[in-house]
């Protein structure tokens, strides 16, 4: 069936279908209406699940660790400030190795006080050991909350999936929702290992000491690099039973390219658009939509960009006192490799400000003309 | 509530990463840990005094009061916190220096 719905409520019918058991959530703005919508659903009776109002976003994250270590599968939504004070209970939820999925609308960082897009409160969860999914539009919002229990509860690791404030959270779109028995056939019930039990009570988590605790860690790192598999596995799964399919990088006119752009979140459609118009102009563009940033995409980059010769990496983030947090990353992965591209980094819309196709075309020209530096600043009023 | 008595398995020796649960899970519960051993005061009820009102029942953080007829503390896990001993209106419990 399709509706016209902002991604916010993509996540809420994606999360619907996909019954968790619990819900646990704190309202901020602009995710409100993801939780606002599922707190509809169970209160209609449409959904059978457990909504935990709390006290603060530490206190929803740690509802779904307790959930979801009971062995019930668990969600909730946040943006921004609220991520960023659940970053004690997101290590918490990671090491334990619990599937939890949750939505994070990107808005960036207060002071000063702001509602709108930026990746930054996300990026900088980078080490807290939960994967990190980047959608593009409203469709994929809905695809990728369902294939990410799918992955998370495959690996043991819970998934964090990040849509842009208004640009996604607020603007409708035509989403495919597909029939709730086609989802249950797709995604397997929730049946953990391990989990906490009265009629065989355990502790979980407890001490461990130096001799192991490096296990544990190497534990979760191996999971990540499994997970890489699982996302493509999953991805063409879900294109098996849906019809759409989706891996960990997606290049997009980029086997010839010589000139590559690499982009995450909504505005990889503004640059798809800027390379149909490169093309147009017999120029040899090309883009790579980072779908996944953890577990981030290392060998997939290493074979899509030794035929370019430029490489830009736009970001609407900021690592400060480094550069753009793509950037690095993507500079970081290619840098033991022989035949690479120049490499340039642009962050540009911070803090919600539009990046038109022409501001692209205006970054692609900067670079051509030389007179790009390796990283920029784009469109700061000088 | 009673406490049961439950089967302790062995633990497993670990030789490698890949004999590890996915995070440190124990194999006996918790209360197998005895805190009491951590007390300096310990607390005795007067049962002159006491009225089973069980509002140290209530208020024990360890949940190491039971509550029959007559509030009972369980010793075994009972840290010496005094929070009782603060809570009971009858002033019905001591908190004395003595291991009991």
């Amino acid at each position: 069936m399709k509706l016209v719905i902002t991604g916010n409520h993509a996540a809420a019918y994606a999360a619907k279908l996909c019954r968790p058991h619990v819900i646990s959530a704190y309202p901020i703005t602009p995710q409100t209406e993801v939780v606002e919508k599922l707190a509809c659903m169970v209160a209609d009776g449409e959904l059978k699940s457990d909504f935990i109002k709390v006290e603060s976003e530490h206190s929803a994250m740690a509802a779904c660790i307790g959930a979801s270590a009971a062995g019930s599968r668990s969600f909730t939504a946040t943006s921004s400030q609220g991520l960023a004070l659940m970053h004690e209970m997101l290590f918490w939820a990671a090491n334990s190795r619990l599937p939890i999925v949750m939505i994070n609308v990107n808005r960036a960082m207060a002071p000063p006080w702001t509602v709108w897009a930026d990746q930054t409160d996300s990026l900088a969860q980078r080490d807290t050991g939960w994967m990190q999914f980047y959608c593009e539009d409203n469709q994929e919002i809905l695809d990728t909350v369902i294939q990410a229990y799918k992955i998370a509860e495959k690996v043991s690791l819970p998934a964090m999936i990040s849509l842009d404030a208004f640009f996604l959270s607020h603007t409708s779109e035509a989403v495919d929702v597909p029939p709730q028995a086609d989802v249950d056939r797709f995604l397997p019930e929730f049946n953990p290992e391990y989990k906490l039990d009265i009629n065989n009570p355990r502790a979980f988590g407890g001490l461990v000491t130096a001799e192991w605790y490096y296990e544990f860690r190497y534990k979760i790192h191996q999971a990540m690099q499994d997970a890489k598999r699982e996302i493509n596995t999953v991805g063409k799964e879900y294109a098996k039973s849906f019809g759409r399919k989706y891996s960990l990088i997606e290049p997009y006119k980029a086997d010839d390219a010589d000139f590559l752009f690499a982009a995450s979140g909504s505005m990889v459609s503004v640059v798809r658009d800027a390379v149909d118009k490169l093309r147009k102009a017999q120029k040899k563009a090309g883009l790579i939509k980072m779908r996944t940033f953890r577990p981030f995409p290392k060998e997939e980059l290493i074979k899509l960009v030794p035929g370019a010769k430029n490489l830009c990496v736009l970001d609407r983030n900021i690592s400060l006192g480094n550069e753009g947090i793509f950037f690095t990353e993507i500079k970081a992965a290619l840098a033991n490799i022989k035949a690479k591209p120049m490499i340039y980094g642009f962050t540009a819309g911070l803090g919600g400000r539009e990046v038109s196709v022409n501001d692209v075309m205006n970054i692609a020209k900067s670079i051509e003309t030389h007179k790009a530096a390796e990283f920029n600043f784009y469109g700061l009023k000088k | 509530m009673k406490r049961q008595k439950r089967h302790i398995k062995p633990s497993k020796r670990f030789k490698s990463h890949k004999d590890l649960p996915p995070m440190s899970v124990s194999s006996v519960p918790t209360s197998v840990n005895k805190t009491g051993g951590w007390r300096v005061l310990t607390p005795v009820i007067d049962y002159d005094k006491c009225i089973s009102c069980m509002i140290c029942w209530k208020f024990c953080p360890e949940i190491c009061i039971t509550a029959e007829d007559k509030p009972k503390i369980i010793l075994e896990y009972c840290k010496g916190c005094g929070i009782c001993a603060f809570e009971c209106p009858k002033k019905a419990i001591k908190m004395i220096e003595a291991k009991g």
